[in-house]
């Protein structure tokens, strides 16, 4: 077990310092999920495909990250709420590099 | 009025498989469902993507089950209402429902399945001031009849498939029409892109990106509307009589959560120790829709939760029948269409 520490802002701007294993195959979305900072039914809808933007967070901390790729690029193109440091939750992998990544969660879209 | 035995809503995969357990015990079944065609996520968000945890299947994809379920079915003539939302269920005085959907169509049944996955796909709205007072008044999410929008100045806004399908039929139709994404680059079949690169050089399509629509304006009908371009943050006016933004579709659980089912988690709450049936008795969810204690939302899971429910289907349907369990393999599968498949039988023959 190999974990690192990330830090969550919710929705109702609680923030939340977690622990995300690196060895389980997990993405940041199905972390928020597994402890619950947002309801089920309002993060990853689409199930982790890049294919709805429910799991979209801001990336408050300087980490380098792994480029977005043409999926993540195009339903980014059609979100709402979209700022420079957008991502979607489910297109970030847990990794070691990631160990103190600060994110914030974009409003869910109604 | 449709007639059924057991009325499904949600023509995913659970819903589907649905019609065959249920044709196996002889009753037939009638589909809702909000999108235009069957099959739900798999067809209307991931067709050509693979799955790799259906039993009996390395890999198949998403549409291909479809396409495969609805071969499994056909012999027992399922009936469809596509393109309705289901909005109302009533229960009668003999304990059978009538669920009434978007449109007015009205469907009767002793026994209603759920099986509504995330909820109906309904379009994402942009995040606009006044948006809600020009629905039906100039915007649109959704092109029904583009006669509506003959010799009239329509913007369309979005970067996919349907934002270009739409720009290219409609330049042929509307006096103007203008698209406005957020990007440079749309994400679309490469013909359709080249399509309206050819309208664009034309003339006959204005293209303003990277740029968004940042306000409606008009006061009780649109009038015009304001686009923002991303790298200058110059705004301009364009007059318009119609803006059609079309930014793909999102599910919501919707006019269900209103059907006086116990809700947890967006999820309707079921009996996961019998027969997945909810608090209203005779109506059940399966699939994606429903929550237990340690449920998964796996197709798979849909596929034996459906199973069940259709034994207690049967019993509701036929309290004085005892049904018992038959192999397909031993049975075989009769169709309501006089159809009948087999297993071949054996030959008993002596060898001289």
């Amino acid at each position: 077990m190999s974990d690192i520490k990330i830090t969550i802002i919710d929705r109702e701007g609680v923030k939340h310092e977690v622990d995300a294993p690196t060895d389980m195959n997990m993405n940041l979305m199905e972390v928020v999920r597994s402890y619950e900072l947002a309801p089920e039914g309002t993060i990853g809808i689409c199930g982790g495909m890049a294919m709805c933007a429910s799991c979209q967070c801001y990336v408050l901390s300087s980490h380098e990250l792994p480029e977005k790729s043409d999926d993540e690029e195009a339903m980014l193109a059609e979100a709402f709420n979209v700022k420079d440091n957008s991502r979607l939750g489910c297109q970030l992998h847990i990794a070691p590099e990631m160990n103190g990544l600060e994110v914030e969660l974009a409003p869910e879209e109604l | 009025m449709i007639e059924t035995d057991i009325l499904i809503i949600g023509a995913g995969p659970t819903g589907l498989f649905t019609v065959f357990e249920a044709g196996l015990l002889k009753l037939k079944c009638h589909l809702i469902d909000a999108l235009p065609q069957p099959g739900g996520q798999c067809a209307e968000i991931y067709p050509k993507k693979p799955i790799y945890d259906i039993p009996g299947f390395p890999e198949v994809l998403a549409g291909d089950l479809v396409n495969n379920l609805m071969e499994q079915i056909k012999a027992f003539q399922p009936g469809f209402t596509l393109g309705e939302r289901a909005d109302t269920l009533e229960k009668l005085a003999d304990g059978s429902f009538i669920v009434t959907t978007n449109k007015g169509t009205k469907h009767h049944a002793p026994i209603v399945a759920i099986a509504g996955g995330l909820g109906s796909f309904e379009p994402r709205k942009p995040q606009l001031e006044n948006l809600a007072k020009f629905e039906d008044n100039g915007v649109a999410y959704m092109i029904k009849d583009p006669e509506v929008y003959r010799d009239k100045k329509v913007l369309i806004a979005g970067g996919g498939d349907s934002a270009l399908d739409w720009t290219i039929f409609l330049a042929e139709v509307a006096s103007e029409v203008t698209l406005v994404h957020r990007r440079n680059e749309f994400r679309g079949a490469l013909d359709s892109v080249e399509k309206v690169q050819e309208l664009k050089n034309l003339g006959k399509v204005n293209l303003i990106t990277p740029a968004e629509v940042v306000a409606l304006n008009g006061d009780d009908i649109l009038t015009s509307v304001t686009v923002k371009k991303t790298t200058t943050e110059e705004e301009t006016q364009i007059v318009v009589d119609n803006f059609i933004p079309l930014f793909g579709l999102s599910p919501k659980l919707g006019p269900l959560a209103d059907w006086g089912l116990e809700i947890e988690k967006n999820a309707i709450k079921v009996d996961n120790t019998l027969d997945y049936q909810t608090n209203i008795p005779g109506v059940f969810a399966i699939g994606d829709v429903n929550t237990y204690p340690g449920k998964l939302k796996l197709i798979l899971c849909g596929f034996h939760e459906a199973t069940l429910m259709c034994q207690s289907a049967y019993q509701i349907i036929h309290p004085d029948k005892k049904y018992v369990m038959k192999y397909t393999t031993v049975g075989g599968v009769t169709g309501f269409d006089g159809s009948k498949k087999e297993a071949p039988k054996a030959v008993v023959k002596a060898i001289e």
